[in-house]
Order: C-alpha cells, then sequence, then structure tokens
C-alpha cells in the first residue's frame, strides 16, 4: 500500500512538469485544443444529419429538399472535420517534436556535465536507452495519446449528450453497458499487465543470453558445444515463448469481450428502441413526448451509441500507455536532475604559463567511502620529469591519474600545480594542462583529420600531418584512398587497434600541453612499432612533465623517478638502477621477464 | 517465405481447426447487422415478443462471437508459440555452426537481429495471420455478399467507392515505410554520438571539448527531428483520410438511397442496414491494408532467417582417399600452407613447420603479420588455400568435427566469459569433474584469486566476465583451456594482461604439468615464448626465422631487435 501511495506524489509532480514542457509551446497547444474541439464537433454533427436525412427519405414520400440539405451539411462538416484534424496532428507532431528535442538536448548537456564517475556506474546501454526509448515513449503520447484523450472527452460527453437529445430513456441501456465495460476492462488488465511485463523481461533475458553466446560462436565451436548451449538457449526460449502465450491466452478474450459487450448494448438498443418505436407508431406514445422515436431516430441513435463506445474501449489502454509515458518521464527527469560536478570555487584561478611542477601530499582517496583505494600518497614530479607507475592490477595506477585529471575530487591530502592548490585552479584549465593517451583509444565517426585535429581546434592540415608523420603513422593515412579524409565508422573497426592507438598518440602530440598521460598508451600496438614511434614519443615526452604507466617494462625503464605503489601506498621509489639494487617488488617484476 | 511454411506444415491441421471456429466467429458477427435490419424493415410494429426474440437472436450471435473468437484467438497464440519455439532454437543451433567465413559475411549483429528482431517479427505475424487474417476478409468480402443480396444496386456504389479508400491508405503506408526507415538510421546516428561520447568522457572533458561535442550532437538531434516530422506530417494523413472515405461513402449511400427508395426500388431500412455495414466493411479494409504491410515486414524477416537456416556448411569433412594421410608425421604438420582472406593478397605464405607431441611452439610477429590466421587453419575455422595440415598424421580435412575439436583447449584473443559462475564458466558445458575444474585452475594460476572470490567457484560473473580484472579473465580462460586435458593447447595472445611475475609462473607450471601435451602460444612478449622448442617469426604472412630463442638472437634481427627493446638489451646469458 505504501508503494502505492509513495507511487502516486511523484506522478502529479511528473504531470505538472510535463505540463510545463508543453505551455512552453502555448503557441501551438492552445489552437490545438480548439481545433480538436472544432473537428470533433463537426463529425458529432454528422450522424445528426444523417439521421434528419433518413427521416426525410422514410416519410411517405421522400422529401428530397430536406435530403439534399442534410447531404451537402454533412459534406461539409466531414471535409472540414478531415482538414481540421489533419492539420491538428501536424500541429501536435509539430509541437511534440520541439518539446523532444528539448529533452533529448537537456538530457545530453547535462550528460556530459556530470562527472565521470556517473559513467563508470552506470551502463551505457541505459543511457541510450534513456535519451531514446524513454524519450520516445513521451513523444508518442505527447502527439498521440494527448489529442486522443481530448477526442475521447469530448465525444463521449457529446454523444451522450446527442443521444439524450434523442431519446432519453434509451441511454438506460448504457448505464448497464457503461459500467460493466470499464470493470471487466480495468479487472482484466490488473490480470493481463504483470503478464506482459513478464513476457518483455523473458524475452529481454533471451536476447541478451543469444547475444552473450553469439560473441563466444567461435569458442563454442572449437570445444564443440553447439548442442549443449543451443539447449540451454532453447530452455530460456521456452521459458519466453511460454509467457508470450499465457500473456496471449489472457489478453486474447480481451478484444472479443469489448465486443461482446458493444454487440449487447446494440441488442439491447434493438430490443428497446424497437418497442419505443412501436409504441409511437400505435400512437400510444404521442410525438413530443419522452419515449417517442423515429426510425431515423433509432438509426441515429445507434450512430452515437457506436461513437460513444469507442472511447470507453479505449480508456483501459490509454491509461497504461499514459502510465509508461509518465515512468519513462520519470526517468527522463532523474537525469536532468542529476548533481553535475561542483562548480569552480569561487576565487578559482585560471592556470596559466604552465610549468609542470606536480606534488601530491598525503592523498586518500576511495571510490565509495567503504573501499580506501589510496592511503597515503605523496610525491612530486619535477618539471619536464618522467614519473612512471607500477604496481600489481587493481593497486590504484589509474587511480592516482584520475585524481590528477580531477576527474574525482580526493577525500583528503592536497595536490599542487606549480605551487598552487589544484583546487583553486578552474576544472577546465587545469584539465587543458595535461594531455592524455589512454590504453582503451577512442576515436570518434569523422575523417582522420578531423580525429587527431579534434586535440586542438583550427588546427591546419599541415600540422595534422606533421603530428601524424611524428607518430609514424602518416603513410598509412597517406596509402588510404581518401587519405586524411577517410572516415571512422563507429568506433573505428575498419582499422586496427594498433593503427587506432598511433592517431590517439598524434593527436596528443598535436595537442601541445605541458603535461602527459600515459595510461597504458602503447599496449595495443606490437612491440616493432613501439620501437618505430619511441622515437616519436621521446619527442613528445621532452620537456613535458609525463606520467606513465604502462606493463611493458622497457617503456618505464627510463623515467626518471619509478614510483611502485602496492596496498594503496607508495612502497618503492627511485630510479631503474636503484630499484633493481635495492632487490624489493620492482626488481622481481623485472626479473621475472627472464625466468 | 518458403521456409516458413515448411516450419508451419506441422500445425496445419491445429490452424485449419482454428480458421474454422474463427470463421465461425466472424460469421455471427456479420449476422447482427442482418439481424438489425431484419428487425428494422419486418418486425417493428409487430409485437413485443418478435422484437424480443429477434432480440434474443443478436445476443445469441453476440455470445457465439465472443466463444469462438476467443477459443480461436488462444489456438492461434499457441501455434504461433509452438511454430516461433521451433524455429527460433533451430536459427540458433544452425547459428553456432556456421564457419566463420559465414559469420564475418553476414556479420554478429545481423546475426543477432535474425533470432530476435526477426523471429519475432515472423512470431507476430503468423500469431495476427491467424486472427486478422480469417476475420478481415470475411467481413470484407461476407460484408460485400450480404449487401449485394440485400440490395444489389446500393452494394455496387458502396464497392465503388473501396478501391480507392485501399489505393490511398496503402499507398500513403507505404510511402511511410521509407521514412520510417530513414527515421531509425537517423535515430542510430544519434545514439551513436550519446555512445561515442559515453566511452570517451574523459578525452571529451579533458580536452574541454564539451561545446564541441554540444554541436555535434545538436546536428544529430536537428537531423532526427526533421525526419520524424516528415514521416509524422504524412503518416497523420493516414487516419483523416481514411475517416472522409468513409464518411463519404455513408452521404452516398444516403443520397442513391434517397433516389431508390423515391422510385419504390430501395427500402428506407436498408439505408440504416448498409451505413453499418459500411462501417464494418471499411474497417475490415483497414485491416486488410494492415496486413499487407506486416506482411512486407515479415517476408523481409522471413528471408533473412531463411538465408542462415538454408547456408550450407562449408567446411566439410572429406574422405582419406581424396586428402591421404601421412605415415612417419609428428603431431602437428603445417605443409606447404598458403591463404587468403580476401583472394587478392596473401595473408600467410607457405607456411612449413613440424612440431613433435609434446613440444611448444612460439609465434611472434608485428599485429597483422598473420599470427592468429596461422591459429585460425589450424583450428579448420578456415581452409588453407593450397597445401596441408596434419594432426597425428591425419589431414585435418577428413576428421569429423566433434574428435577434432576434442583434441584442443584453446585460448582466442578476445576470448569470451559470460554470466555463470566462475565453475561454469571453466566446465563449459562438458561435464568435467569439479576435481579437474580446481586442477586446471590451479595450473591456470588462477586459484589465488578464485579462493579470494566471495563463493570462490560458485562466485557469479558479469556478462563478459566484467567483474573481474583482464588478467583474471585470462587465468579463467586459460582453465577452461585445460579442463578437459586437451592434447594440443592454443593459447593466441592470452596472458598479455599478466605481469611478467605471473606470466612466468603461468608458464612454468604448464610446462611442469602438462608434458604431453603440445603447446602453440603467440605472443607479442618474448619473454612469453622464449622457452619453446620451437619459435616462428613471422612477418607479412611469411616466416623469417625460425628456431630457438638464443639462435633467433643471431640469426634473426628482427627478433633481436624486438627482444632488446622489449627487455632492455641487458639480456647477456
Amino acid at each position: 500500500m505504501t508503494d502505492a501511495r509513495n507511487e502516486k506524489r511523484p506522478a502529479r509532480g511528473i504531470f505538472l512538469r510535463l505540463c510545463g514542457y508543453i505551455m512552453k509551446h502555448w503557441y501551438l497547444f492552445i489552437p490545438a485544443v480548439i481545433f480538436t474541439l472544432l473537428s470533433n464537433q463537426l463529425a458529432l454533427l454528422g450522424p445528426k444529419f444523417s439521421g434528419d436525412a433518413i427521416d426525410a427519405i422514410a416519410g411517405d414520400t421522400v422529401d428530397f429538399a430536406t435530403v439534399n440539405n442534410s447531404i451537402v451539411s454533412m459534406l461539409i462538416c466531414y471535409a472540414a472535420s478531415a482538414v481540421l484534424s489533419y492539420v491538428l496532428s501536424v500541429i501536435m507532431v509539430l509541437m511534440s517534436q520541439k518539446i523532444v528535442y528539448t529533452m533529448r538536448k537537456q538530457v545530453f548537456e547535462k550528460l556530459l556535465s556530470l562527472p565521470v564517475g556517473y559513467f563508470d556506474t552506470h551502463q551505457t546501454g541505459d543511457i541510450i536507452s534513456h535519451i531514446s526509448y524513454d524519450i520516445d515513449t513521451v513523444n508518442s503520447t505527447l502527439s498521440h495519446d494527448l489529442v486522443q484523450i481530448m477526442t475521447s472527452v469530448y465525444t463521449v460527453v457529446g454523444s451522450l449528450v446527442f443521444m439524450w437529445n434523442i431519446s432519453p430513456p434509451m441511454i438506460a441501456v448504457f448505464a448497464i453497458t457503461v459500467p460493466a465495460a470499464i470493470l471487466f476492462t480495468r479487472y482484466r488488465s490488473k490480470v493481463v499487465r504483470p503478464l506482459f511485463s513478464a513476457r518483455s523481461k523473458r524475452l529481454g533475458e533471451l536476447n541478451g543470453y543469444a547475444e552473450e553466446m553469439l560473441t563466444g560462436c567461435r569458442t563454442i565451436q572449437v570445444y564443440a558445444r553447439e548442442e549443449k548451449i543451443g539447449e540451454r538457449f532453447n530452455t530460456r526460449n521456452k521459458d519466453a515463448m511460454d509467457a508470450y502465450y499465457k500473456a496471449d491466452y489472457h489478453g486474447a478474450i480481451m478484444g472479443p469481450s469489448v465486443n461482446f459487450i458493444n454487440n449487447m448494448s446494440l441488442s439491447l438498443i434493438m430490443i428497446l428502441g424497437g418497442i419505443l418505436y412501436m409504441l409511437s407508431q400505435n400512437g400510444i406514445v404521442k410525438a413530443g413526448t419522452l419515449f417517442f422515436i423515429t426510425l431515423g431516430g433509432i438509426a441515429e441513435f445507434v450512430q452515437y451509441s457506436r461513437k460513444f463506445a469507442g472511447p470507453i474501449n479505449e480508456f483501459a489502454n490509454i491509461l497504461t500507455e499514459l502510465q509508461s509515458a509518465f515512468s519513462a518521464a520519470e526517468r527522463i527527469f532523474r537525469v536532468i536532475d542529476e548533481e553535475p560536478e561542483p562548480a569552480d570555487r569561487k576565487n578559482a584561478k585560471e592556470l596559466c604559463d604552465v610549468h609542470g611542477l606536480v606534488e601530491l601530499q598525503n592523498v586518500v582517496f576511495g571510490y565509495t567511502p567503504e573501499k580506501t583505494i589510496l592511503k597515503d600518497i605523496s610525491f612530486t614530479a619535477q618539471p619536464g620529469k618522467t614519473i612512471a607507475i607500477v604496481g600489481p592490477t587493481g593497486a590504484g595506477k589509474t587511480t592516482v591519474i584520475n585524481l590528477l585529471m580531477r576527474f574525482y575530487d580526493i577525500n583528503d591530502g592536497q595536490i599542487h600545480m606549480d605551487g598552487k592548490n589544484a583546487y583553486d585552479i578552474t576544472r577546465s584549465s587545469l584539465r587543458r594542462a595535461y594531455t592524455m593517451v589512454l590504453q582503451d583509444t577512442w576515436l570518434f565517426k569523422g575523417t582522420i583529420r578531423e580525429n587527431i585535429a579534434y586535440g586542438r581546434e583550427n588546427a591546419t592540415l599541415d600540422e595534422v600531418k606533421a603530428a601524424a608523420k611524428t607518430a609514424r603513422i602518416d603513410s598509412y593515412i597517406e596509402s588510404l584512398p581518401d587519405g586524411y579524409d577517410t572516415v571512422l565508422t563507429d568506433d573505428g573497426v575498419n582499422i586496427s587497434k594498433g593503427q587506432r592507438q598511433l592517431i590517439t598518440i598524434a593527436r596528443a602530440i598535436i595537442s601541445d600541453s605541458r603535461m602527459l598521460i600515459l595510461d597504458e598508451a602503447t599496449s595495443n600496438v606490437d612491440s616493432r612499432t613501439e620501437i618505430k614511434i619511441q622515437e616519436a614519443m621521446n619527442v613528445l615526452m621532452k620537456g613535458r612533465t609525463c606520467f606513465v604507466i604502462a606493463h611493458r617494462l622497457s617503456t618505464i625503464k627510463n623515467a626518471d623517478t619509478i614510483l611502485v605503489i602496492r596496498d594503496g601506498k607508495i612502497t618503492e621509489s627511485g630510479t631503474h638502477d636503484e630499484l633493481i639494487k635495492s632487490g624489493g617488488f620492482y626488481s622481481s617484476l623485472y626479473n621475472s621477464q627472464y625466468e | 517465405m518458403k521456409t516458413l511454411f515448411s516450419y508451419l506444415k506441422a500445425y496445419y491441421a491445429r490452424m485449419a481447426a482454428g480458421f474454422t471456429i474463427k470463421t465461425a466467429a466472424t460469421v455471427s458477427e456479420l449476422m447482427l447487422p442482418l439481424v438489425l435490419s431484419h428487425i428494422l424493415k419486418n418486425v417493428l410494429g409487430n409485437s413485443v415478443s418478435d422484437i424480443l426474440l429477434w432480440g434474443g437472436m443478436m445476443v445469441l450471435f453476440s455470445v457465439i462471437a465472443l466463444v469462438c473468437n476467443i477459443t480461436a484467438n488462444r489456438m492461434a497464440a499457441k501455434v504461433s508459440r509452438d511454430f516461433a519455439e521451433r524455429l527460433r532454437r533451430d536459427l540458433f543451433i544452425k547459428t553456432l555452426r556456421l564457419s566463420a567465413k559465414q559469420t564475418d559475411s553476414f556479420t554478429v549483429p545481423s546475426l543477432e537481429s535474425r533470432i530476435t528482431t526477426d523471429t519475432y517479427n515472423v512470431h507476430s505475424f503468423i500469431n495476427m495471420i491467424q486472427r486478422m487474417g480469417v476475420r478481415a476478409p470475411i467481413l470484407l468480402f461476407g460484408g460485400i455478399a450480404v449487401t449485394l443480396f440485400m440490395d444489389a444496386k446500393l452494394a455496387l456504389v458502396m464497392i465503388a467507392l473501396l478501391p480507392p479508400i485501399f489505393a490511398t491508405v496503402y499507398f500513403i503506408r507505404l510511402k511511410g515505410i521509407p521514412l520510417y526507415q530513414k527515421v531509425q538510421r537517423s535515430v542510430d546516428s544519434m545514439i551513436s554520438v550519446v555512445r561515442e561520447d559515453t566511452r570517451g568522457i574523459r578525452v571529451i572533458k579533458a580536452l574541454s571539448k564539451v561545446d564541441h561535442e554540444h554541436r555535434r550532437y545538436d546536428n544529430a538531434n536537428r537531423g532526427l527531428v526533421k525526419d520524424e516530422l516528415r514521416a509524422g506530417v504524412v503518416m497523420g494523413s493516414v487516419n483523416p483520410v481514411m475517416t472522409f472515405f468513409m464518411n463519404i461513402g455513408s452521404v452516398a449511400v444516403i443520397a442513391l438511397g434517397a433516389y431508390f427508395v423515391s422510385k419504390g426500388t430501395s427500402a428506407p431500412e436498408n439505408v440504416i442496414a448498409f451505413m453499418q455495414y459500411f462501417t464494418l466493411i471499411s474497417m475490415a479494409l483497414m485491416s486488410v491494408t494492415r496486413i499487407f504491410v506486416m506482411y512486407t515486414k515479415c517476408s523481409a524477416s522471413a528471408t533473412r532467417i531463411a538465408q542462415v537456416l538454408e547456408s550450407e556448411e562449408d567446411i566439410k569433412v572429406f574422405s582419406e582417399n581424396e586428402y591421404p594421410s601421412k605415415t612417419d608425421a609428428a603431431h602437428i604438420v603445417f605443409e606447404n600452407v598458403s591463404f587468403s582472406y580476401n583472394g587478392i593478397k596473401n595473408n600467410l605464405e607457405n607456411i612449413n613447420f613440424s612440431l613433435q607431441k609434446g613440444s611448444s611452439l612460439g609465434i611472434i610477429g608485428a599485429t597483422g603479420s598473420g599470427k592468429t590466421t596461422l591459429i585460425k587453419l589450424l583450428l579448420r575455422f578456415y581452409d588453407p588455400d593450397c597445401g596441408n595440415i596434419y594432426i597425428n598424421g591425419k589431414n585435418i580435412r577428413t576428421m569429423p568435427k566433434d574428435n577434432f575439436y576434442s583434441m584442443f583447449g584453446t585460448v582466442l584473443q578476445h576470448d569470451f566469459l559470460y554470466a555463470d559462475t566462475v565453475g561454469e564458466n571453466i566446465e563449459f558445458a562438458r561435464d568435467i569433474p569439479r576435481k579437474d575444474v580446481e586442477q586446471a585452475a590451479h595450473t591456470a594460476k588462477a586459484m589465488e584469486f578464485i579462493s579470494a572470490l566471495n563463493g570462490k567457484f560458485d562466485y557469479v560473473l558479469a556478462q563478459h566476465g566484467a567483474n573481474i580484472s583482464g588478467g583474471q579473465k585470462q587465468r579463467l580462460l586459460i582453465s577452461r583451456a585445460l579442463a578437459a586435458k586437451p592434447q594440443i593447447l592454443i593459447l593466441d595472445d592470452s596472458s598479455s594482461a599478466l605481469d611478467y611475475k605471473t606470466d612466468a609462473a603461468l608458464r612454468k607450471a604448464l610446462s611442469e604439468d602438462l608434458c604431453d601435451t603440445t603447446l602453440v602460444t603467440v605472443a607479442q612478449r618474448v619473454s612469453s615464448v622464449k622457452n619453446c622448442d620451437l619459435i616462428l617469426v613471422i612477418d607479412e604472412g611469411r616466416i623469417i626465422g625460425a628456431g630457438k630463442h638464443e639462435d633467433l638472437l643471431n640469426t634473426c634481427p628482427e627478433y633481436s631487435e624486438i627482444s632488446e627493446s622489449q627487455m632492455g638489451g641487458a639480456f647477456v646469458d
């Protein structure tokens, strides 16, 4: 019960917030409302005229004047109603697209302002489903359901009024069938909805399993496990299909039952109407009294009753769609309300004329309060020197980099840049002082030139080429048919991992900042290529303060200082020769390659 | 669609029963307006009991329609469930059996969507066609028949209106399909920006490119909005146009009805009944156009499924007459093997070597030099263009798949772990006793971290093993390869994430625990292969150096260059 109550309250907030988006486009929304009312009013008038026409036909002689009038009126009504409802749907599409555009923009811009930690803890798939699927759901509700609801309400009320005018007693039929329809659909949807959500859950699991196993297709073949894995797939397949069937089995009642209720009310109308008509014909019921009805009146009534029943049948469906739109909107708003990276301190200054002196004093950090990764880290990097960080996996090497770049904020201790507290410097100028080359090479969909020039805005083609030459990727790029204008497709799958890495190195070369971070930067480059670019790396590293993390000890050997991090602390520090001599963890690590 | 029908064959009897029941239901629904017009025409004014009788008939037909529709819908759901289950199972197993070449040409994401989306499309079509496919034509043609019977002249007026309605709606829908495809492409490019940026968030922030990314996203966002607007504007016309046509129909019926009634050739009650029928028939027509649109979607999906199901096995097992055995052979022999992926440039050229049982082979070379291709040929993912590969003297083309693969324990490059327990990931659906699993984990140096895991071998991995480190993944994969005690162990770049110390310990354990196993290692690190009995240095698909570590240092300049760069040149021994 408490759950239900908790769910209700934010629903109002979400509703109001959505209304806010709509009202921003009041100049579209208000005409939309007017058009809806007009077009429905016109559509409702149609049966009225056709009833008049039928009465005119049903008389002793056909009254052509009335028939013609009615036909002309009907044509005008229907044509105008069609035009209005088309214009209306265009307006709604326009409005919903404006809103959706804004929402996507807000979500995306919020995303980029979030701390890096958000992306470490949220899956890409989830983020994407907010920005595409959830927004789509809201979109279809805005552009379609909103009109539908307005139309439904108007049609229900309007038809009721018309039917009242024709014959109030016959409305009594709906006193039975409408509650029956509403109760039935509400009851059924309570039964069916969990079945449908179970079905999409099972299907999701099945898809996930298929996707996972297909990525391991070759492995399954080399162990000849096709049959076994096929069997396991099929148990999930069976589950999903059964869930499907169960939902269909219960869902199968809905349509026919709703039709049944409609047919029932039609039958009842015919019986009741038939009796009333007979009495009216016999003169027992006088014209103009409550129970009087004509043949045209019955025909009209039947038509209005169909109009009346439609929205009532849709009631449950629209309710479900509204609910899913609300929960989608809630997920969207949750992203929009996420806390961005804290603003720079008030007195924060731009970092300019960087020398590259970095000092860490007693730095303590953990990604979660429960688990401290770095317990007490202090070291100084002199300008232009190279610091290598070595340690077992999970010791916190990359964490140090995260702190230097202020991707995460330290829990305790201090970081100084050129003697200034790093937290008194604006975040963007601090980050600009560094250039990073990471193990996960990141290229975007765009030309090679754009990807390299990403490091520095308005870099000329010559500068791009020079950087590529230094990174030893120039001749490869020139050998491509489109050269520097070659478009890298999603994630750059059309070039090898090593070549992608070289492009990111070229990007680092062009960005020309005082400090350099190399986190496993050459791990995707084979040794022979590494030898070739080592020279380029030396040029790149010259005069810059460098932080290097690498598995290959050859990359580390020449560092000015090697730091060994174990269990969150610096256990050894010194040059290669000093550390080898001291015979600690580093020397055993180094010597193991000769074992 | 042919393949689909062959799958449906088993259900023809059940479908026929369903069709019959559905027909009964639909005919009952058709009877309703007929009775209604009968009441209006003949019964009204007779007596109350007559009205009750015919009203009761309407109720009766409504009940029949209700019961039959529910039964038929449920039967349809059951048939489509059984059908889709069988189709998807076969498709999945067939997909797993595709050769590497076939998988390459289909691509994995496409195969995946065939198993999920395409099968789903076919499933819902089969489900729908059993319901709407019966109901709509019967309502359509039955409705027309009844009206023709009631009043042929009025009916002809109405029928004349149907073709333009059908044509318009079908045309708009058809026009909508490419528009929505375009929307889908725009959605994809919008998503790809989001995906790229969530992955590259560190780089973007480090280079302060947030504004640049805002602009890039805005372009994609605007493009999408434009396409969605265009699709919305076209598709928004379907309902108004349809409703307008239907209304015009009823106006026409009234206009001509008035004329016919005045001439005495029709009755006013007919006009009322006709308006009922006209609504019914146009609804049926809407359903028919929907069926057509769904059919286009379904047949595209069915074709994609059939392509996979019908693709022929291209790695065949040949007889020993075609590919004779060798008698004096070593454990593994490559004889003049050449291979090309695209048939233009050889990726491997004239590879020759032989390996004794229990010995070890190391393969080293630059990325793209052909190391992994060699492994792929040995594992028969592809057959060589020329030359032969022998294991125990037998040409591998003659060995039945199951026998062949049971000899190997393999860790591929970027091999896969899946969401299940650590133990299951090692056992890999092979019914290996726990004792052997533990032994394998021990040899692969995985035991130390497994025992630290919560639940040890029952610790559940995330998809792709995302909750353990790279080095831990590689050790699990090696455990998997070792668990069935293979004759041949293949490690393709599978210790690259291990630090030197663990790597060295692993090499030592492998050579001690598996003295009968022939070991093939592909690596980038010299230290990973330097103790092998034979080392092949590969460059651009050719062997440019072969021998032991010490020999190669002297005979192969490329090798000594790599060795020097990695091991600091301090290696004098």
